[in-house]
C-alpha cells in the first residue's frame, strides 16, 4: 500500500496529459504530438503535432521516422472545388517566428505500414528531421479513434 | 513620357475592353451561381447498397426520419474520422431527439472496407452510425444522385497502392426523403446540432 501511494499521486498529477509536453532541438518547439488509435494494423495511422520555431532563420520538417511503422509520410490534405484530396508533402515550411500546426484537415504526417496497431493510451515514439535544427524525438500519445486532440491548458505548445 | 495618339487611342481600347469584359463576366458568374442553387434545392437522393451485414438498404428505409449522410473510406486518416467524429458528438448531445437522425457512411471504396471491415469502424465512432458499402455500380449511382464525385488516385506509396479523393461534406436528407443541405467539411458539430434542432 505504501508502495502505491506514490504511484497513485503520480497518476493523478499526470495531468495534463503526455502530448501536452513540449520538446525543444535549438529554436525548434514541438507540442501536442498525438495521434487516433487505430482498428488493427491494416489501416494507415496519423500524427498530428505543432511546431514552433522561436528563432530568425526559418526551418522545415522533411523527415520521420518512427518503429510502429514502415513508411512515415508527411501528406496534407486539400479540399478543392469540394474535393479532398490527400498529396504527399516533401517537406512542412517552419517560417521563423511562427508557429505550425500539423492538424486534422491540413498538414499531417500518415503512417504508412503499421507494425502494430495503435491502441489508444498507448505511446511510441517519432523522430522528426528538421533542415536547420536536426532530429528530436517526440513521443506520440494515442487518443481515442473519434477523438478532436489533446486537451492541453495551453493552445499552442 | 509623352503618350503619342495612336497609344492614347489603344489605352483606351484597353480600358474599354475590360470594363466590357468586367460586364460580361460578372452577369455570368451570378446567373450560374442561381442555376446552382436552383438546381441544388428540389432534388431527392436514391441508393440502395449493403450494410455490414450483407442487406440491402435503400433511401426509403429511412423515409420518417433525417439523414446525416457523408461519403468516404475507412482506410482514409484525416478527413473521415473527423468528420464522424463530429456526426458522434451531434449523435450524443441530441438526446432523445438522436432517434429522429439516421447518420450514414457511404463507403466510396466499398470492396476494400468490405475486407477490412465496415462496422468495427463505424463503431468506433457512433454505435448509431450505419455503414454501407454496395457494389461498385450502385455506389457510382449513389454518389451521381447526392451530385457527389469521388475517384481513385494512383499513389505508389498508399496501402495497395491506391487512395480516394471525395467530397467531404456532410449531407443532410429530410424526412420525407428531399436534399435539404450540405455542412462544408470542418463544419462544428454545434453548428449542425443547432441546424437540426431547429428543424426537429
Amino acid at each position: 500500500m505504501k508502495r502505491l501511494l506514490p504511484a497513485a499521486f503520480a497518476l493523478i498529477f499526470a495531468t495534463p496529459a503526455l502530448a501536452c509536453e513540449v520538446v525543444r532541438i535549438g529554436d525548434i518547439e514541438i507540442g501536442h504530438a498525438w495521434s487516433r488509435a487505430t482498428i488493427g494494423a491494416d489501416r494507415p495511422g496519423v500524427v498530428y503535432l505543432t511546431i514552433r520555431n522561436t528563432g530568425s532563420t526559418d526551418d522545415a520538417l522533411f523527415g520521420l521516422v518512427t518503429p510502429v511503422a514502415e513508411m512515415p509520410m508527411l501528406h496534407e490534405t486539400v479540399v478543392t472545388d469540394g474535393i479532398a484530396s490527400m498529396p504527399h508533402a516533401m517537406s512542412v515550411p517552419v517560417p521563423a517566428g511562427q508557429t505550425v500546426a500539423l492538424e486534422p484537415g491540413g498538414f499531417h504526417a500518415m503512417l504508412m505500414g503499421l507494425t502494430e496497431a495503435l491502441d489508444k493510451g498507448a505511446t511510441f515514439p517519432l523522430t522528426l528531421t528538421f533542415q536547420n535544427a536536426g532530429e528530436v524525438t517526440v513521443t506520440v500519445e494515442v487518443l481515442a479513434l473519434a477523438a478532436k486532440g489533446p486537451d492541453c491548458e495551453d493552445s499552442q505548445p | 513620357m509623352r503618350l503619342t495618339g495612336l497609344q492614347k487611342i489603344l489605352w483606351a481600347a484597353a480600358g474599354l475592353a475590360t470594363l466590357a469584359w468586367l460586364g460580361w463576366i460578372m452577369p455570368q458568374t451570378n446567373t450560374k451561381s442561381d442555376v446552382a442553387v436552383v438546381e441544388t434545392a428540389a432534388f431527392r437522393p436514391e441508393f440502395a447498397l449493403a450494410d455490414a451485414s450483407g442487406q440491402i438498404r435503400t433511401n426509403t428505409d429511412f423515409s420518417g426520419k433525417f439523414l446525416l449522410v457523408f461519403f468516404g473510406f475507412t482506410n482514409c486518416p484525416d478527413v473521415c474520422p473527423m468528420t464522424l467524429s463530429e456526426v458522434a458528438s451531434v449523435m450524443n448531445d441530441l438526446g432523445p431527439d438522436a432517434a429522429r437522425v439516421q447518420p450514414l457512411f457511404i463507403s466510396v471504396d466499398p470492396e476494400r472496407d468490405r475486407k477490412l471491415g465496415l462496422a468495427e469502424f463505424t463503431g468506433a465512432f457512433h454505435p448509431s452510425i450505419i455503414g454501407l458499402a454496395g457494389t461498385e455500380a450502385a455506389t457510382r449511382a449513389a454518389a451521381q444522385s447526392f451530385k457527389i464525385f469521388y475517384e481513385r488516385d494512383t499513389d505508389d506509396a498508399a496501402p495497395d497502392g491506391y487512395t480516394m479523393s471525395h467530397s467531404p461534406a456532410l449531407y443532410l436528407v429530410g424526412p420525407g426523403g428531399d436534399w435539404l443541405r450540405l455542412f462544408d467539411y470542418g463544419t462544428p458539430a454545434t453548428t449542425i446540432l443547432a441546424d437540426l434542432r431547429s428543424r426537429l
